[in-house]
């Protein structure tokens, strides 16, 4: 039992950093319908940026945190405005393939200042409490803890504020937003940026719980989260939340009682199924295509 | 009436889609205080000519506002300069409450207090609305939606409200209903430029009409004269 309790905890922390990088995937195809494969690369930038931040400036945890949100939110933003914005009315596959294309050129481009694998530097002091057998540990309760804390603050925002609802509008029809006047361009950016600033979160925090971090750290944890977005209903916010902590809870117990081997093929064999019952994920909804 | 400065002015507007001509050509004006209707069947330009001046799709000629090029303008700027567009189908966010929809049709405003003021205006003039508020937009009947689309359009103060087919789907009654409301706002002050099918309706409350065939304007004269044309008693009235 009690170990059961600690792989709940475990499956706690890697979920929620899947469920942060899901919401970037799940926010971009919401209003342009369209898979930012690039996005586990911006995760792998986030870990970078924390790495340089930590290394080079010295700087304490909090700070670090803002240098690699906003660095890889102005980078999103950036992308979306060369690469994506012209391939606007494209075919949508012209625009995957240049996701694809972003996410190599950040590898690469990662890769030739950084060749070797880096070690982040420790960020959060090392307590572990022992709760009725249970450890959880200081880093635990920080990663749990912040990334519930923004999936909030990204739930209230969509929900309550104007460019929330601006967003939600672009979702179901961009073509009437701008006759609204709502600058539709604003809103993307604004998607862009708080979708990988979320990704750059679960980058540092990732690379504080896995302090080796390299320039393909982003391609199996953003395929994951894609899946997770998948899973709870890509477009959905929420669904991507659920969905994030499902492939986190299954591939820690799957670990946890099965030969860690078999991790992955259960997660995904899993997935495989749940999608063969609800094709549009969890909280996803069936909507007609528009012509 | 026409030695005044048109409050929108259309020259030589062409529109194509690929190869596709929509519009070949056309030159109108709208006058202050007008209302101005463009008839013509499925096809012949009505909605392109209503998307370009919006600045939804791209176009040759010139369309000016006031002194204002609208080529240079944003769609979004567009409506903040005071033109407005309850559009073909009605582009109601259907995943967006009532209340949302019209909240954001307010963006480019930051008068709180005149919004709050709107509201009751609009409630006043759409009492369904107003008890459909919580209500997602995509839960509403066609004229309900069409009444929440031209609500947006008041709210955005607009000068000049532009609407594609506003009878579209609706019951006779829905019909008159929503035309009766036109010429209430248009007596408020609001411009407006009404494209349609349905000639006989649009003919009746119009201060001019002009006849849209295929990409080019045949015919102009005040809505009474155009409905006494044989021409277009034959092609559009059902003879």
């Amino acid at each position: 039992m009690t170990y059961l309790f600690q792989q709940l905890l475990n499956a706690m922390q890697l979920g929620s950093i899947y469920a942060l990088i899901a919401l970037g995937y799940t926010m971009v195809y919401g209003i342009l319908t369209m898979i930012n494969f690039a996005h586990g690369d911006l995760f792998m930038v986030g870990a970078f940026l924390c790495f340089i931040a930590a290394t080079f400036l010295k700087l304490p945890f909090v700070p670090t945190l803002l240098i690699s949100m906003i660095g890889v939110a102005l980078l999103g933003v950036v992308i979306e405005r060369l690469a994506y914005k012209p391939l606007r009315h494209a075919p949508r596959v012209s625009a995957v393939i240049t996701a694809l294309g972003v996410g190599l050129f950040l590898e690469n481009f990662t890769l030739v200042f950084s060749p070797y694998p880096q070690h982040v530097p420790e960020l959060i002091a090392n307590k572990t409490w022992v709760i009725a057998g249970v450890s959880i540990s200081s880093l635990q309760i920080i990663i749990i803890l912040l990334s519930i804390g923004l999936m909030i603050l990204l739930d209230q925002i969509v929900r309550h504020t104007m460019v929330g609802m601006a967003m939600r509008a672009i979702s179901w029809d961009k073509t009437i937003v701008p006759l609204m006047g709502v600058p539709l361009n604003l809103i993307i950016s604004i998607t862009f940026a708080l979708g990988t600033s979320l990704g750059a979160a679960a980058g540092t925090m990732y690379s504080l719980a896995f302090p080796v971090i390299d320039p393909y750290m982003g391609i199996m944890v953003g395929w994951k989260a894609f899946i997770s977005a998948v899973v709870g209903g890509i477009g959905n916010i929420r669904g991507a939340m659920i969905g994030g902590f499902i492939l986190g809870g299954v591939e820690i117990l799957v670990a946890a009682f099965m030969p860690s081997t078999y991790r992955d093929f259960v997660a995904f064999s899993l997935l495989l199924v749940l999608l063969i019952f609800r094709p549009y994920g969890i909280l996803g909804k069936p909507r007609p295509q528009k012509v | 009436m026409n030695d005044s400065t048109p409050l929108l002015s259309i020259r030589d507007l062409r529109v194509s889609y690929g190869n596709i001509k929509a519009v070949l050509g056309i030159s109108f004006e709208v006058y202050e205080g007008e209302i101005v209707t463009l008839i013509g069947a499925n096809g012949a330009g009505k909605s392109s000519t209503l998307r370009a001046i919006s600045g939804m799709v791209p176009y040759s000629g010139s369309i000016t506002y006031r002194n204002t090029d609208l080529r240079k303008v944003v769609s979004d700027k567009i409506v903040a300069l005071g033109i407005a567009q309850v559009p073909e189908g009605r582009g109601i966010f259907g995943n967006l409450t009532v209340q949302e929809n019209l909240k954001l049709a307010t963006w480019q405003r930051k008068d709180k207090p005149e919004i709050e003021r709107d509201y009751e205006r609009i409630f006043g003039i759409f009492p369904r609305l107003k008890e459909r508020r919580g209500q997602l937009g995509g839960t509403l009947s066609g004229g309900e939606q069409q009444m929440l689309a031209v609500a947006r359009a008041l709210l955005s103060r607009s000068k000049v409200m532009l609407l594609d087919e506003p009878s579209m789907g609706l019951s006779p009654v829905l019909v008159r209903e929503i035309f009766n409301i036109l010429t209430e706002i248009n007596q408020a002050g609001t411009t407006v430029l009404l494209v349609e099918q349905n000639a006989n309706m649009a003919l009746r409350i119009a201060s001019r009409g002009y006849v849209l065939e295929t990409g080019n304007l045949t015919l102009t004269g005040t809505g009474a004269e155009l409905l006494g044309n044989p021409r277009v008693k034959e092609a559009y009235l059902g003879g």
